[in-house]
């Protein structure tokens, strides 16, 4: 770990220290891993969408265990704005699914090819 | 002399400009001509107050700062005016002359379209010109000079709908162009050789040089370069004779009275230059006698009555020349005085004419005009009686004058000017009997319209008939036993002149009886002159033959003008036409090749780019990816 020379070392509780950061990483770059493997590989829409989702959440989970191993509160609350504006994504994003499905009555990405030369 | 009247003196013009030019098309037509004129004459009025007050406080120089308008480096070109003897003589002639021309231009113009235009750029002429005669420089002298130059243009092609006048103000503002890079040369060389260009310095440090420097010759060439085009001299004159194309009222005011003589009084002005440069001098008197004896047989056979008067102009600018040549600054400004007089009178005498004879400009089909336009020709016999040199009008004392100090400068020059009197005299009776004397040519029609002009118009030409008879008693010479008014007031001028090369200024060594004998000739040469004429085209009623008529091959030379236009054209219009168009093609085919090439080798690249945009969201995604991806490993592992 990269000690931080503007936060002082502060004692972090023997419940977190349970678990090391490495699997924390390891945790993270799999779900991250998993995300970016089922958005290449999916046609459906909605699949490639959790994967997304995925991949997001593999993030928030890297920013909340660096924030608690460092006890610096800002990542936690970088994460909320995150899950705050997911949120949002998402309400647009699944409308966007939905409007795909009722003008071509599926949801694979495989009929999305109108934006070409 | 209070500076904010001298502002107002060109800025009164400008003004009438704005007004006039922005307006014309809603401001009624009897408003636009008393705008205009109005303008002008309380410029006049104007003028006169600062020459009071100049007469008053003395004789030396007043400069009269506006504001610093150039610094670069050393070198500080201030934006001011100066008013001395010869810009004060200027203001007078531009003011007065311009006043009256404006007035009948109100006649003259009544009918025309562009009405309002034309008061406007009338204006606006005044405007660059009093910016060119009351400039303390060399550079504002420049924007005057090009100033009258584009109103020049302007006016010539007046009446834009007809090709052939649109093709003459364009000759006027090139040719004129091949003069104004001569001038701009000058003021360069000033710079480089003065630091300055402002006439006082300039001219205090000149007095350093030697007489003969190559340094001043130079610049002294280079000027008369400018002059050249400006005032119509051999061999930049062929756009004054076409200048005719514009309305009379222009051709009086622009191309005979003031803005022709804008040479002259821009050589006056660097007097302290040419008195040091006497080689150059040599050059500007045989080039100003060259023209004066050119121009005045090309006049002898023009049948067109402004044509006559163009080809006068050209030759009377010639005899100001050739005293300038002889080191008379006086003498020349005396005939520029005279010389606007007299040949705005015929101008506007003419334009009354034509007029009368509803655009008819043809000398052949006049005559008898006499009785039915009595002022008009009376006011153009004095002219006649003055541009000939006929005592004791105007004329007779500035040209005597000139040619005066001419033959004691140079007996050839004399004999030249003589000779080209002499034709100037036979030019002007022989068009004076051609349109007022024998019997009416024209059609029926046209006789019937015959009227004399409004008074609008016979005003100005009864005020410049006074003028042109009475001026020359502003110059008499010593030998008959006047007083030289103008030739004291100018004195101060030439003080510097007079400490670089005081040989030149010595009093004359003609004895009286010489100057009486010089005064005798060139007086027996007008009279014979007229006289022949009289006897030509008043007893044997002779008229020109018209053009149908083969002529021989002397008269056919003279009658086209010496073939100067077609030698020119073959010389220089046709080579350059050819040259560009081989460069345009060539230009057009090589650089056509580059662009186009450009073009196939975007247009290839992109076709092979364009096939990268499937259209398939999966590949977008794993493009992104990928690069994704790439960006890590470069920022991490590179």
């Amino acid at each position: 770990m990269i000690p931080n020379p503007n936060i002082p070392e502060v004692n972090i509780p023997a419940v977190i220290q349970n678990i090391p950061l490495q699997h924390y990483l390891i945790l993270s770059t799999l779900l991250f891993v998993i995300g970016i493997i089922g958005v290449l590989t999916r046609r459906n829409a909605i699949i490639i969408f959790m994967s997304v989702e995925l991949m997001l959440n593999a993030a928030n989970l890297l920013l909340i265990a660096f924030s608690s191993y460092r006890s610096d509160p800002s990542g936690q609350v970088f994460v909320f704005f995150i899950m705050a504006v997911a949120a949002a994504e998402v309400a647009v994003g699944l409308a966007i699914i939905v409007m795909i499905y009722r003008n071509t009555r599926n949801t694979d990405i495989g009929f999305l090819n109108k934006l070409k030369w | 002399m209070s500076a904010s009247l001298l502002i107002l003196i060109p800025l009164l013009p400008l003004i009438g400009f704005l007004i006039n030019g922005i307006g014309f098309k809603t401001i009624p037509k009897g408003a636009v001509g008393i705008i205009g004129t109005l303008a002008v004459v309380a410029s006049f009025v104007l003028s006169v107050m600062t020459f009071q007050a100049f007469l008053a406080a003395g004789s030396q120089p007043v400069i009269v700062p506006l504001f610093d308008w150039i610094t670069v480096g050393s070198l500080n070109i201030p934006f001011s005016f100066q008013v001395d003897q010869l810009s004060l003589l200027m203001l007078m002639i531009i003011t007065g002359v311009g006043s009256l021309i404006h007035i009948y231009s109100i006649g003259y113009m009544h009918h025309d379209e562009g009405f309002g235009k034309f008061f406007a750029y009338l204006n606006l002429f005044l405007f660059f010109m009093l910016l060119l005669v009351l400039g303390s420089n060399y550079v504002i002298m420049f924007i005057g000079w090009e100033g009258v130059g584009l109103c020049s243009y302007l006016l010539i092609g007046f009446w834009n709908k007809n090709t052939y006048y649109n093709n003459a103000a364009r000759k006027a503002f090139i040719m004129n162009r091949v003069g104004d890079l001569g001038f701009l040369l000058g003021i360069f060389t000033i710079i480089s050789t003065f630091g300055s260009v402002e006439y006082l310095e300039v001219f205090s440090k000149a007095t350093d040089f030697e007489i003969g420097d190559p340094v001043i010759i130079m610049i002294t060439l280079f000027l008369f370069v400018g002059a050249m085009g400006k005032s119509a001299q051999i061999p930049l004159y062929t756009w004054l004779p076409d200048a005719m194309a514009g309305p009379t009222p222009v051709s009086a005011l622009i191309h005979a009275a003031t803005m022709v003589t804008a040479g002259i009084y821009m050589v006056i002005r660097s007097n302290v230059l040419y008195s040091l440069a006497p080689s150059t001098l040599e050059i500007v008197g045989i080039i100003g006698a060259a023209t004066a004896l050119f121009a005045a047989s090309i006049g002898l056979l023009q049948n067109d009555i402004k044509k006559v008067l163009a080809y006068s102009t050209v030759s009377q600018l010639g005899y100001m020349f050739m005293g300038l040549g002889a080191m008379a600054y006086s003498a020349s400004m005396f005939h520029v005085i005279t010389h606007a007089f007299f040949k705005a009178l015929l101008f506007l005498g003419a334009g009354s004419v034509i007029h009368a004879m509803s655009n008819e400009q043809d000398i052949r089909s006049m005559g008898g005009l006499r009785k039915k336009l009595p002022i008009t020709f009376l006011t153009f016999l004095i002219a006649t009686i003055a541009i000939s040199g006929i005592p004791p009008f105007a004329g007779f004392f500035s040209k005597d004058e000139i040619l005066a100090h001419v033959f004691e400068h140079n007996k050839l020059l004399w004999v030249i000017g003589v000779l080209g009197s002499l034709m100037t005299s036979f030019y002007m009776f022989r068009l004076l009997f051609l349109t007022f004397f024998g019997t009416f040519r024209g059609t029926h029609e046209q006789e019937h319209h015959l009227h004399e002009s409004p008074a609008s118009m016979t005003i100005p030409l009864v005020i410049l008939a006074v003028l042109s008879a009475l001026g020359g008693f502003i110059g008499v010479p010593e030998a008959l036993h006047g007083t030289h008014h103008l030739a004291e007031f100018m004195s101060p001028l030439y003080d510097a002149s007079r400490m670089v090369n005081p040989e030149a200024f010595l009093p004359t060594e003609l004895s009286h009886s010489e100057e009486y004998l010089l005064m005798g000739v060139s007086v027996a040469v007008a009279l014979v002159s007229a006289v022949v004429a009289y006897v030509m085209y008043v007893q044997k009623e002779s008229v020109p033959a018209p053009d149908s008529q083969p002529k021989s091959a002397l008269q056919g030379l003279v009658y086209n003008k010496y073939y100067v236009d077609e030698l020119y054209d073959n010389v220089f219009v046709k080579p350059i036409k050819t040259l560009s168009n081989i460069l345009y093609s060539f230009g057009e085919f090589f650089i056509d090749l580059i662009v186009n090439a450009f073009v196939r080798l975007t247009q290839f690249f992109a076709g092979l780019l364009r096939k990268t945009q499937t259209g398939s969201t999966g590949d977008y995604v794993f493009a992104m990816v990928l690069g994704i991806v790439v960006i890590l490993f470069w920022k991490l592992l590179l």
